[in-house]
């Protein structure tokens, strides 16, 4: 199943000053995708996309978007994607209608009074459409601006971490909604820090100091790092989980609670480590599928070793 | 150039609405749209252009005589002078002028009443501080004044004879250090200029600067609107606030000042529309090459300085040497301010106006072209 591509981008670089903020980045979305996009902060992801929808210019590298050049169509992506900014970038000191309504404008929606009316009353703000917008809470922010940039009904979305600081029921219906969309045949590239949205997406990058250490759907993701992982359950991990640092065959120990995760590319090594950590004590061994969590720690990690760049 | 000719009437239309919405709700520049405008003339009308009083002068008498004595008293009684003190000699007297100590000495010469008991039409020397011409030439006028009505109060006395025909004695004034006097007729008219290039030029001059500081920029730069688009409806609200202004000055200077005005209101509306755009251009300019709102507000001044020293508002134009006035001759207020002038004080007919008008429309255009080229359409 190859449908349409809708982003396709190939070595994106991009430089601030002398820093190397993004390094040949490459990403392949289709059309009808959720396609997640994750990675620590300051990685490149709001930058990735900026140039995807040609809010900045790539220092080299090429690609499309829609169909449409990067570097030279930027007007067309902009007429037919919808870009959602990470900071809200609404006016505040306009009230919610008269955003809605300079957006509507802007795009030259028509019947433009109905379709804002329509809006409000999807946000559930017709009552307080007058207010101004500044006056607005954190989570009312960003559905304001995620229905401003769905407004004119555009075929791909660019969402940048559009769940920061939103509760998590409201979180639920966002993707709920992404889904739908998705299903109407319109693609969404979306950042975010939260794991339980990355398992609700199609597909994944993962990306770390500026390179794309992992892209394809969350078991592609997971299989491609050929991690073997265990759970232990029992008390006192913290200090098993500092033992274990040492030991062949453990790449990376992650404490949930009461569990531990204990990751590495050798299976055999690492349950041998295990097995001779916990013999004698109340802990007992599980093995189990590594999970993304498990996946981009280790990606995480990895890059460090390998860009020899330090957390 | 692709961004011209492809304008979006409702996308402006957009912009102008959205400007319009934003600054009915900005209290602080709606404050100032009002307030600046006032301020100066205030500052600048009455501080150079009201009849100040109560100047400080100083008497050199050489000759004392009851008709020196009314002439002084006469001189106080007119509020312009405050007498300060006696000088004994004419050094002493120039030293004062120097240090600010005084603004005008009044020189008796020795004899003064002998000469004019004997009809040999003696002078009294004043000299003047007309580094502010101004500020000294009602008070100077007044001096005149007094000599004919002193004279002809004395007529009761000895002087009987005197009074008929020319007054009896003449006064001499030396203006010092500016000869050239200028009239506040001049100076109001001007300050209309003045005071819109700082307005217009200050408040686009940050309009993009915020929107980048804001971050609001972003959103703005991801939906398809043009860059003319966005710089001419900014502008649009900004057109009425200055026209706004020009009515307010335009009525101070009328009214309050008591300018003359034998033009036509019509040609004055039509030369601050062209000015108003030239300077709404060149800040909406400034804005979009500013980094932040800091180098916004240092530009803005960089650009107010010549226009308010070389515009020919400060000093006469003729009297600027030549690279000043090359300067000058790229400013739109130069212009501005002969137009004015001319339309208040001289009449001009349109025709006249025309080598004034085109420049500022050449202007107007070449900084928008710039303006549109500097817009940054990347948040690079
Ligand atoms: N306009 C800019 N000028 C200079 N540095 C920038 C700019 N934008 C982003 N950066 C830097 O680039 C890096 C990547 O930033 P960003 O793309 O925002 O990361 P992310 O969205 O993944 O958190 C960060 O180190 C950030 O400081
Ligand atoms: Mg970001």
């Amino acid at each position: 199943m190859n449908g349409e591509r809708v982003i396709d981008v190939r070595d994106l670089n991009k430089h601030f000053g002398d820093k190397h903020v993004v390094r040949n980045v490459s990403l392949q979305v289709d059309r009808g995708e959720i396609f997640g996009f994750l990675g620590p902060n300051g990685s490149g992801k709001t930058t990735t996309i900026r140039m995807v929808c040609g809010l900045l210019t790539p220092d080299s590298g090429r690609g499309t978007c829609l169909g449409y050049d990067i570097l030279r169509e930027s007007e067309k992506i902009k007429r037919e994607a919808g870009y959602m900014t990470q900071k809200f970038s609404f006016w505040d000191d306009l009230s919610i209608r008269e955003n809605l309504d300079f957006v509507a404008r802007m795009y030259g929606m028509r019947p433009r009074r109905k379709i804002v009316d329509d809006a409000l009353a999807q946000l559930g703000l017709v009552d307080r459409a007058e207010q101004l917008t500044g006056a607005l809470s954190g989570g009312w922010k960003q559905r304001l601006a995620l229905a401003a940039c769905m407004l004119h009904r555009p075929k791909l979305l660019l969402l940048d971490e559009p769940t920061a600081g939103v509760d998590p029921s409201a979180r639920r219906d966002f993707w709920e909604e992404l889904h739908r969309l998705a299903a109407q045949g319109i693609s969404v590239l979306v950042s975010t820090h939260y794991m339980d949205e990355a398992e609700r997406c199609h597909k994944l990058a993962y990306i770390a100091y500026g390179e794309l250490l992992a892209q394809g759907t969350a078991a592609e993701v997971a299989a491609a790092q050929k991690l073997s992982t265990w759970i232990v359950h029992g008390e006192d991990l913290g200090a098993l989980a500092e033992a274990l640092k040492k030991s062949p065959g453990v790449e990376q120990t992650v404490l949930f609670g009461a569990a531990l995760h204990a990751s590495g590319r050798d299976g055999a090594a690492l349950e041998r480590s295990l097995r001779e950590a916990t013999a004698g004590t109340a802990c007992r061994l599980e093995r189990t599928d590594t999970g993304l969590e498990d996946v981009f720690i280790h990606l995480m990690n990895h890059a460090v070793d390998r860009t020899g760049f330090r957390k | 150039m692709k961004t011209l000719w492809t304008f979006s009437f409702s996308r402006w239309w957009a912009m102008v609405l959205k400007e319009f919405l934003q600054l009915k709700r900005d209290r602080i520049t709606f404050g100032m749209v009002i307030g600046i405008p006032l301020a100066q003339l205030v500052l600048f009308g009455y501080a150079i252009n009201t009849d100040p009083k109560h100047m400080p002068t100083a008497v050199i008498a050489a000759d004392r005589s009851e008709f020196t004595r009314s002439f002084i008293s006469a001189m106080e009684q007119t509020d312009y002078f405050r007498i300060v003190g006696e000088y004994p000699d004419e050094a002493t007297g120039r030293k004062a002028l120097l240090r600010g100590e005084a603004m005008f000495v009044l020189n008796v010469p020795a004899d003064f009443t002998r000469d004019l008991l004997r009809g040999d039409r003696p002078a009294l020397l004043v000299e003047a501080d007309a580094t502010d011409p101004v500020a000294t030439g009602t008070a100077l006028g007044a001096v005149e004044q007094i000599a004919r009505s002193v004279a002809r109060k004395d007529v009761g006395g000895s002087l009987a004879y005197l009074a008929e025909g020319e007054p009896p004695f003449a006064v001499h004034v030396h203006r010092l250090f500016n000869p050239e006097a200028n009239s506040r007729n001049n100076i109001v008219p001007g300050l209309m200029g003045t005071i819109l290039t700082l307005m217009m030029v200050l408040m686009t001059g940050l309009t993009m600067t915020r929107e980048r500081e804001r971050g609001t920029m972003e959103n703005l730069l991801a939906m398809p609107v043009r860059p003319f688009e966005v710089m001419a409806g900014k502008i649009v609200p900004y057109i009425f606030i200055g026209l706004l202004q020009a009515t307010l000055i335009q009525l101070a200077a009328r009214f309050v000042f008591q300018v003359p005005f034998v033009g036509s209101v019509a040609a004055l509306y039509f030369a601050a529309l062209l000015f108003v755009a030239a300077n709404l251009t060149v800040g909406i300019t400034l804005s979009s090459i500013a980094k932040n709102q800091l180098q916004a507000m240092q530009m803005t001044f960089f650009y107010f300085l010549p226009n308010m020293l070389l515009s020919g508002f400060m000093f006469p134009f003729q009297g600027m040497p030549k690279w000043a006035q090359c300067i000058g001759n790229v400013l739109p207020l130069t212009y501005f301010n002969r137009l004015v002038r001319a339309i208040f004080l001289k009449g001009s007919a349109w025709g006249d106006l025309w080598p004034n008008v085109w420049p500022m429309m050449v202007f107007t255009v070449i900084v928008m072209a710039v303006a549109v080229k500097f817009y940054r359409k990347t948040l690079d």
